[in-house]
């Protein structure tokens, strides 16, 4: 908290005394942003921060705020400040204090800072967390942090902006929520939620209007507040509206069923379009006098509600449309492929505000109806990032919003109390929300499918949070006008506060206590996804057999039309071809992939593998939640992106961070580094260097490796019958493996060098693995282990630096004739890690990264680890002719998956020397990889098995380039 | 047309009807005027070319599927009462009917029902399972000829494995049942009849 004081009070400090230096100019307001255009050319509307008024030594305004609106002048501006400091100075000053050029988007960056280091600390207590919301936190955050700075600079420097506030803030939540919105479920609730938005908004913003006037003329609220009918209306519309906002920081972390969050958050979405109407006919009856309105008023007020909400929902589509058609065109320049989902939702947002339509209503519709195109359309690698980017910048928005709203409440100066309009307030807007939802579920119901029941009914009162759209709209009116405007933004926010942090607070328990259904974040398995499109196809055939026109026969009707114009118009034409039933197969398999990669060593040690899609089986008791399920199993299925949201897996990102740590520092195995080097994920220095480290390492292994008896080894690896697999396999590696070097190596690896330098690369690494095979063994079979092994290895090795020896020693080795039929046992082992019945869905599943990767659609590597896959592929059947050695060759890539992929274990120590660490990491998978004597005949397979067999090999290892990924980017 | 159709309709009929399949009088009554309408050869029962005259159903995938579930098997005509004990499996499960005693047979409109519906689209041979040939069709169905047979395949094989818990490489009814446990088969097989 200390820490985060001072962070405070540096700029602040610094930011009164850029202040000082002008005239106490009046409080910055931001201009009517919200209803008139927003482009106020006008450099004095700094939407954030109090900013000091350009300065007079510069004739032109200060720094623009990059991303303010009024950004057209400053262009030039900018680079003319640059040369005035130079002058200014007079003589060179070796140190020069910039302060006022760096001063906006300093404070920015300081206040993001700030709060995202307070989520951080809010996030320690994982205690705490679950009982008090992050929103309530915040407030209490800001309120803290208001009066630091009031204390300390006398008057408050910050309040929360309605221009920063409305053009900024509120986009980025709205956009995260609009794109991510779950269409269908949005959809099939359309009609409640157009009704709670547009009927209760109006009955509320009503009745708290009217009833407050009521209990005006009855003298519970105080004469000094000057306000009359239209005054108390005005008031009453911008208080009467949910908040998309808070709703979201408190739904999120309540988890109710779907349905009700669905409806509750898409009636705050909605009613946007009524809020702004309200506001702005009561705004324009106030400026000329109620007397003054006439009856035609009125009318206009409902053509202009008619036109602000489907103008807005208009734009919104216009927009999603373009931004569909535009993602089909983006494959050649794939990075900026996130820029047009942002650029262009943004831009439905603000046009719809140039032509004062309901910018919510369009960037919620913009986002809707571009999401199924665009996420089609675009690569996976950008539908992250546009996911990541979205919920960082939405959490962000929020997280300022609230502190900023905390903030605001410190400043006595806007402040004017009146209890009696407070309370009154206060219980208006409980009482009408409670009625009006009652009334309206009653007539709802009787259209309903699923009824909503009196539980729900509860909830959806109680949830009727308002927030920051209310407190900035507040703060956007004319005092002039509104008489009575500090008591109505003292009543806002106190309104605020109370839903925010009261009802925020006590809506877990009640959920709890009147047992809510929960939802459940699972992700739906194949027999799912296909047996509800055959329900659909169903329910759309009664439907007309029984002459509806119900929902569903209308829904079949968009279908068609989508399939028939629009989606052949806004996808490309590979997505287009592909049936969305295999979609949803390939995204499944390939979620059971990375879950079961991720799940690491518990795979393996775990008697049983459980496939996240098939948790309708594996039987978790009392755990509905299988994310959840896994999340505390400390596995990392939060890979699966869905799952981002505020509420941390702790454990996850330990996990996440060990693999980084591990992926850091161990030394990556040859092939797969390669595969990722040409991909330009790895920087050569670090090769470099790890290849001089690494052959460093191995030359002094081997010498002292030399000495040891190498004339025991024939006897005692003909004794060891079942340990020829492993050794043969580590044998034929060695050739191909340098064949590949040949091959594939960078120009800049000197081939001389590299060859030996490969050959004795993999002399310790096999050293390391043949051991390890032998450990694994060594429980059934104790004492073999310290003779033989360094014998066998050493023998076989040694002789790399004369080319012709070793083949000659190879050929006759007893088992060299067996090598063409047996492959590696990796491939053996590696599906025997999943259990048999799961084991041809697992199949699948590789297969399915694969075909991702094969010809037909070659276009997108949808995973890095996949391409990494065909690649490593493509070598291997370029380094398929080595004479004499086929099939060693092709167990040699088998020796070297299991050794890549083996080099990642679970990681417990890895402080310690790497090939001891990786020994004894791979002691216990290896062993549990084996179950005693039952070594199955390997059948011999082609290409697309040794593929499957890495990736099914170890899941701890392939997970590594996965988890490698981020960092690498 | 309603007017006649009600008619013909016997009071005493309206009311086992109504018992059997818990519609309402008016929801009868506004049903076999759409049967009627339907039955173009007036004698009082359709046959499958009146269901496929319907045009929407003609795009439908599942359509015939769909269409002879309504037929009894080895039947080909169909009269009002199977129709709606048909249609009956549709209606959402109302409130009352979940606390009712239990001792009473299954409504048409259980969730075991609704799910039995289903699950006899994909058994054609009606041997009470769901082998890969049976669930192959269906995909070949849903999916259009955008998706080459060895997807579809994979997609089959995975599917069975998903369900599959004895190990007979089909989809028993239970098998079925347990699959989709946790999907809201109540909301997601039932459609609003108008009143």
């Amino acid at each position: 908290m200390l820490g985060l004081t001072l962070l405070l009070l540096l700029p602040t400090a610094a930011a009164a005394a850029a202040d000082r230096s002008r005239t106490e100019a009046p409080p910055l307001r931001g201009p009517g942003l919200r209803f008139s255009p927003p482009v106020p050319a006008s450099p004095s509307a700094p939407p954030l921060l109090l900013l000091p008024q350009p300065g007079a030594e510069y004739g032109a305004p200060g720094v623009a705020l990059a991303r303010s609106a009024a950004e057209e002048p400053d262009g030039p501006a900018e680079e003319e400040d640059g040369g005035h400091h130079g002058e200014h100075g007079g003589g060179y000053r070796v140190v020069q204090w910039e302060w006022s050029y760096v001063q906006t988007p300093f404070i920015i960056a300081i206040w993001l800072l700030v709060a995202s280091v307070a989520k951080i600390l809010f996030h320690f207590s994982q205690r705490f967390t679950t009982v008090v919301p992050e929103s309530c936190m915040l407030i209490l955050l800001g309120l803290v942090l208001g009066g630091v700075v009031l204390i300390a600079n006398k008057k408050q420097l910050y309040q929360l902006e309605p221009a920063l506030f409305f053009l900024f803030l509120l986009p980025t939540i709205v956009g995260d929520a609009g794109y991510f919105m779950p269409a269908r479920l949005f959809f099939d609730n359309l009609g409640a939620i157009l009704t709670y938005a547009v009927v209760g908004t109006l009955w509320n913003a009503f009745c708290t209007g009217f009833c407050l006037y009521a209990t005006k003329l009855l003298g519970v609220i105080d004469e000094r507040v000057q306000a009359d009918l239209m005054d108390f209306l005005l008031f009453g519309a911008l208080i009467s509206a949910v908040d998309p906002v808070a709703v979201l920081a408190v739904f999120e972390e309540v988890h109710v069923n779907d349905m009700l969050f669905i409806i509750v958050f898409g009636e705050s979405l909605l009613n946007d379009a009524v809020t702004v109407v309200l506001y702005k006919v009561y705004i324009s009856f106030v400026e000329v006098g109620a007397e003054n309105v006439q009856m035609t008023d009125y009318f206009k007020g409902v053509a202009s509600f008619l036109i602000v909400s489907v103008g807005g929902t208009l734009v919104g589509l216009v927009f999603a449309v373009i931004l569909g058609f535009i993602t089909r065109f983006t494959k050649k320049v794939r990075i900026i492929e996130p820029l047009f989902v942002f650029l262009l939702v943004y831009l439905a947002y603000l046009t719809a505000e140039l032509f004062s339509l309901s910018a919510i209503l369009s960037m919620t519709f913009c986002g809707i109806g571009a999401n199924k195109y665009v996420e089609a359309n675009i690569s996976q690698k950008s539908r992250t990032t546009v996911k990541y980017t979205m919920k960082t910048l939405a959490s962000i928005a929020e997280t300022i919003i609230f502190i900023f709203l905390g903030i605001s409440a410190v400043d006595k100066s806007k402040w004017a109390w009146d209890t009696g309009l407070v309370s009154c307030t206060l219980v208006f807007i409980f009482v009408f929300r409670a009625v009006g939802v009652i009334g309206q579920t009653w007539v709802l119901n009787r259209f309903r499918l699923v009824p909503l029941d009196k539980i729900d009914q509860v909830v959806m009162s109680y949830g009727g949070l308002r927030g920051a759209v209310a407190f900035a709209l507040v703060v956007l009116l004319d005092g002039e006008q509104v008489k009575a405007k500090d008591y109505f933004v003292a009543t806002t926010i106190v309104v605020v506060f109370f839903t925010v942090m009261f009802q925020g607070l006590t809506i877990k328990p009640l959920v709890k206590w009147l047992k809510v259904p929960r939802s459940t974040s699972r992700k739906p398995t194949i027999n799912e996804e296909i047996h509800e499109r055959a329900f659909d196809h169903i329910l759309t055939a009664v439907e007309d057999i029984a002459g509806l026109q119900g929902y569903h026969h209308w829904r079949d009707k968009w279908e068609q039309f989508d399939k028939n114009y629009l989606s052949k118009l806004l996808l490309r034409k590979s997505v287009y071809r592909k049936s969305e039933l295999w979609e949803a197969y390939q995204k499944i398999n390939i979620r059971d992939a990375i879950s079961v990669i991720d799940q690491g060593g518990n795979v393996l040690t775990s008697a049983r593998l459980s496939l996240p899609s098939m948790a309708s089986r594996a039987s978790f008791p009392e755990v509905t939640n299988v994310t959840n399920y896994l999340r505390e199993n400390g596995s990392g299925v939060c890979l699966d992106l869905q799952v981002i949201d505020n509420v941390p897996g702790g454990k996850v990102e330990e996990d996440t961070e060990t693999h980084h740590v591990l992926a850091g520092n161990l030394y990556k195995p040859r092939r797969r580094y390669q595969s990722h080097y040409s991909r330009h994920f790895i920087p050569l220095g670090e090769k470099e260097r790890q290849d001089r480290e690494v052959f460093q390492r191995n030359m002094k292994s081997r010498m002292e490796t030399f000495k040891s008896t190498r004339h025991k080894r024939h006897k005692k690896e003909r004794s060891l019958k079942k340990r020829r697999g492993s050794d043969a396999k580590e044998e034929g590696g060695d050739k191909p493996r340098r064949n590949v070097s040949w091959q594939d190596k960078d120009p800049v690896v000197v081939p001389v060098e590299s060859d030996p330098d490969r050959a004795e690369h993999s002399d310790p690494e096999k050293d390391e693995d043949v051991g390890i095979t032998f450990v694994a063994r060594k429980a059934e079979t104790p004492k073999e282990r310290p003779k033989s092994v360094p014998a066998a290895l050493d023998g076989t090795q040694s002789p790399p630096p004369g080319p012709p020896s070793p083949t000659g020693g190879e050929t006759h080795l007893p088992w060299k004739g067996g090598v063409g039929s047996p492959p590696p046992c990796v491939s053996v082992e590696a599906t025997k890690i999943i259990p048999v019945d799961l084991q041809q869905a697992w199949n699948q599943s590789i297969s399915s990264l694969e075909s991702i990767s094969s010809p037909p659609a070659p276009a997108e590597p949808v995973h890095p680890r996949v391409s990494a896959l065909s690649r490593l592929g493509a070598t291997r059947s370029a380094s398929y002719t080595p004479p004499g050695s086929v099939a060693g060759s092709s167990a040699s890539i088998g020796a070297q998956l299991s050794q890549g992929s083996f080099c990642f274990p679970d990681g417990r120590k890895d402080e310690e020397d790497e090939e001891e660490d990786e020994g004894a990491e791979l002691q216990p998978l290896m062993s549990s990889l084996r179950p005693p004597g039952s070594l199955p005949p390997a059948p011999r397979r082609n290409p697309c098995v040794y593929l499957r067999s890495l990736v099914t090999a170890p899941p701890s290892g392939s997970g590594e380039p996965h988890s490698r990924g981020p960092t690498q980017l | 047309m309603g007017s006649r159709a009600s008619t013909l309709l016997r009071e005493e009929e309206i009311e086992e009807i109504k018992k059997e399949t818990g519609f309402s009088h008016s929801q009868i009554t506004r049903l076999y005027s759409r049967f009627t309408s339907l039955d173009k050869g007036e004698n009082g029962t359709l046959s499958r070319e009146d269901f496929q005259r319907i045009p929407e159903l003609a795009i439908n995938p599942l359509g015939d599927r769909i269409i002879n579930a309504f037929f009894p098997e080895g039947e080909d005509q169909v009269n009002f009462r199977g129709f709606m004990r048909t249609l009956a499996h549709f209606r959402p499960i109302e409130d009352n009917e979940k606390s009712k005693n239990p001792t009473a047979s299954e409504p048409l409109n259980s969730r075991t029902n609704k799910l039995l519906f289903a699950f006899r689209l994909y058994d054609l041979d009606r041997d009470d399972k769901i082998s890969r040939d049976e669930l192959l069709q269906v995909l070949r169905m849903m999916v259009g000829v955008n998706i080459s047979d060895e997807q579809l395949g994979s997609i089959a094989d995975r599917t069975i494995q998903e369900a599959d818990t004895n190990g007979d490489n089909s989809i028993s009814f239970n098998e079925f049942i347990k699959v989709l446990e946790k999907v809201d088969v109540e909301q997601k097989m039932s459609i609003r009849f108008l009143h």
